[in-house]
């Protein structure tokens, strides 16, 4: 049997239409988009061509569109930048509970260098209340940040609301959709937001290409400093293939966003109804609602998820436990616990996100295997250890 | 291959099923030992899988913090290369919690109770092959291979597992194996105890494996700057607690910084000015005390052992003699063992220096690791018996850790 993959939220394959588009750029128009012959004038019109379309789509003007290598830098870009740019005015940063480790640690490393530091919790889908966002914020707060949708359980935060909060407070919020781009239209105006961020590789494009989008008139201090790219933002010679095929895949995920979306939502509803079917104990985590199409987030309790993932790899699914980042150990995860779980049922926990190329038949295939390993796995098995003391 | 004739894996069990349907997990440490291990086992021709262990809590005091220490990142990333190199599927699992209860918490727990622990035994018993172990049967896995210098398998004379000395008596790691039960052992693979480190590395090098060229460890894996009475300091506050320096006629001849820091044998940092070389020849926790004497006073004819196990042997009806180690690294003794109560008793032929209550007392018969146990303390049998001593003296003090 070939491998079924269902960790899409840890990173997609890159659709062959994006592919082509980078080609050209990979193989033909190597020169530097700084330099001032036509070689290069080349690439800086595909960064411009490829600016304006992702402006576009995001609402945005392209002056407010920066090209980064990913999610990760993004956070820090916007946590850190936006941080430093405001110090002047407050040192006090509210970050929600379950934010992408790119923004919790990089909050927490602000708070070992003089910012304060409040962390708002979550209710028992992860949710981020818009009253409880209030309460945190202070006269010297420098940003907010709340994510647009969990990477680990999926749940979907009220943006609008909470933005509508900061904004009459005049504190920048920073949103962080690299689980949402690709699955919902991120009009910036709409959601309200100051400063968003989105990563390639989540839609079908590729790794090491992402953009921020930094509301006009936000301040923002830059990360990389050296010759001036992305206006003063983001030194650093650019990515064009990378920045191409961002803004390809971006439009394509929109383009068929209608088509998709709908799909991913019936075989997650599919997943799901199947595993609980089979698995009648098994706790669906994350809002039932209002969450990202394509998750299904499930504790099986007295399941050591570690094994269960193990055990799924080796028959050739591919999900994921929570998030895929460390050296691939699996430590408990941090949103869970702020959700409320207990340890046990925390590792207990097992991640399966669909893809545009995931069938009903891989949906069931993945049912059975999850069915019959948790039942294997119940019946643990015991080694009699030697004398104890 | 230069060894290619010699079985990496001794004989299986009759009814064992063809190779290529039994499961291995190695627990690859990310050193030559066990990545050969994996080698040798995946050209035996079984489905091998490899696992890295992350073994320590976040916020351990690890001083000095190794590079190259059994879990450090170099470690995984060394084992996760020759994983991919060989072809296997391989993990990083997560067992901090259980080693930090069953190995470094209890290791706290013996020294501040005036004990020797020794923390890679209980690793063995209780993480490798206990919790890996269960993970691994989990897995579908019939066994759990390692990189240790024994050699263990089912010997149909004795109709039992049994574990004999590696092939090269210098890296011999038996020692660890004492506390094995039969069910442990029945889902053990040590595919280098056929082997010496010389072709162990050898094999290493043919292979292509970046890590022939891998120092040995050495020290305690969570104690990476072999410091174990700075982690006992950090780790645990309450070990300083002074108490008295006592002669062996309870006179008192100074104040040590907390009985956890002291072992049997050990002459160093007792800040005694008396005129003759003092050694530690007991720690009374009941009187908070550490006991010094005169070096014939740290050897002792027999001792009293507590927690048996048997492995190579069913159990002994009465006196049986037995080669015995006191520690790991340790020369063999002759000596001989009896029952006695829930325990066994251990008559040295010439007294041993520093018997340290707490560490494990491990049995021999030619190669066979006949059992052992952990030492609960000496035997008394009368002073006069001393006079007629002759091991040197031990220029270093007994070390703590068996590396395994």
């Amino acid at each position: 049997m070939g491998t079924i993959y269902m960790d899409h939220a840890a990173t997609t394959p890159m659709d062959p239409r994006v592919r082509a588009a980078m080609a050209p750029w990979l193989e033909r128009w190597h020169g530097n988009p700084s330099s001032p012959y036509a070689l290069a004038r080349q690439a800086r019109a595909a960064i411009d061509e490829a600016r304006e379309r992702v402006a576009a789509l995001l609402s945005a003007r392209p002056s407010e569109v920066y090209f980064t290598s990913g999610g990760t830098e993004g956070d820090n870009l916007a946590v850190k930048g936006v941080a430093w740019a405001r110090q002047a005015h407050g040192r006090h940063l509210v970050v929600s509970a379950v934010e992408h480790q790119a923004v919790l640690e990089t909050a927490k490393f602000l708070s070992r260098h003089g910012w304060e530091l409040t962390i708002v919790p979550v209710d028992e889908y992860a949710c981020v209340h818009p009253d409880a966002v209030a309460a945190a914020l202070r006269p010297d707060t420098a940003l907010v940040a709340v994510m647009y949708a969990n990477n680990e359980v999926g749940t979907l935060q009220p943006i609008r609301d909470i933005a509508a909060l900061t904004r009459a407070r005049g504190v920048p919020l920073i949103v962080d959709a690299v689980q949402a781009a690709g699955f919902y239209p991120l009009d910036v105006d709409q959601l309200g937001c100051d400063v968003l961020i989105i990563s390639a590789h989540k839609f079908n494009g590729p790794k090491g290409a992402g953009a921020v989008y930094v509301r006009r008139g936000t301040p923002i201090e830059p990360l990389l400093h050296g010759g001036g790219q992305e206006r003063g933002l983001r030194a650093g010679t650019e990515n064009v293939a990378g920045i191409v095929g961002l803004a390809e895949a971006l439009a394509l995920a929109v383009a068929e966003m209608d088509g998709v979306v709908p799909r991913l939502v019936r075989l997650r509803e599919r997943l799901l109804s199947g595993i609980l079917a089979r698995i009648p104990d098994a706790r669906p985590n994350g809002h039932p609602r209002h969450r990202l199409p394509n998750n299904v987030h499930v504790s099986f309790p007295g399941i050591d998820g570690e094994s269960l993932l193990l055990n799924l790899d080796l028959a050739g699914l591919a999900a994921s436990s929570g998030s895929a980042c460390t050296s691939g150990s699996l430590s408990p995860s941090h949103v869970l616990v702020a959700m409320g779980l207990s340890r046990e049922l925390a590792r207990s926990s097992l991640r399966l996100t669909l893809g545009k190329d995931n069938t009903e038949s891989d949906v069931d295939a993945a049912v059975e295997l999850i069915a019959a390993t948790v039942a294997r796995l119940k019946e643990k098995p015991r080694v009699s250890l030697g004398p104890r003391r | 291959m230069p060894s290619a004739n010699r079985g990496a894996v001794w004989p299986l069990p009759p009814d064992a099923p063809p190779k290529s349907e039994i499961r291995v997990v190695v627990a690859m440490s990310g050193g030559v030992d066990s990545s050969v291990a994996a080698a040798l086992l995946k050209r035996e021709g079984f489905d091998v899988i490899g696992i890295t262990m992350q073994l320590w809590p976040d916020d351990l005091p690890l001083g000095h913090r190794s590079e190259s220490g059994c879990c450090s990142l170099t470690a995984v990333e060394d084992a996760r290369r020759v994983a991919h190199r060989l072809g296997i599927p391989y993990y990083v699992v997560n067992l901090q919690e259980p080693f930090q209860e069953s190995v470094i918490d209890r290791f706290a727990d013996d020294y501040l109770r005036g004990l020797t622990p020794n923390p890679c035994l209980l690793c063995n018993q209780t993480v490798k092959f206990g919790t890996l172990l269960e993970k691994a049967l989990e897995l579908g896995a019939d066994y759990v291979a390692t990189g240790h210098y024994a050699r263990i398998g089912w010997d149909p004379e004795r109709e039992r597992y049994v574990v004999r000395r590696s092939a090269d008596p210098r890296k011999d790691q038996t020692y660890t194996f004492y506390g094995q039960t039969q069910a442990q052992l029945r889902h053990t693979l040590t595919p280098c105890g056929d082997y010496t480190k010389d072709e162990i590395r050898r094999i290493a090098g043919e292979l292509g494996l970046g890590v022939a060229a891998k120092p040995d460890s050495q020290e305690i894996c969570f104690i990476p700057d072999n410091d174990y009475r700075r982690f006992l300091r950090e780790y645990r506050p309450e070990a300083h607690r002074p108490g008295p320096i006592l002669d062996v006629h309870g006179n008192r001849l100074g104040e040590h910084q907390g009985i956890a820091f002291y072992t049997v044998g050990q002459r160093k940092g007792l800040g005694l000015a008396a005129g003759q070389r003092l050694y530690v020849v007991a720690i009374d926790p009941a009187r908070n005390a550490v006991i010094v004497g005169r070096a014939e006073e740290v050897r002792e004819w027999g001792l009293a052992v507590r927690d048996v196990n048997w492995v190579s042997v069913p159990g002994i009806d009465g006196p049986t003699p037995v080669e015995t180690q006191i520690r790991y690294n340790a020369q063999p003794a002759p000596a001989v063992i009896e029952p006695a109560g829930d325990g066994v008793v251990t008559r040295f032929h010439e007294p041993q220096w520093a018997i340290s209550p707490g560490q494990a007392v491990v049995w021999y018969d030619g190669d066979y690791l006949v059992g052992g146990g952990i030492i609960q303390g000496p035997l008394r049998p009368g002073a006069d018996q001393a006079a007629g001593y002759t091991n040197p003296v031990p220029d270093r003090e007994p070390t703590t850790a068996g590396r395994s």
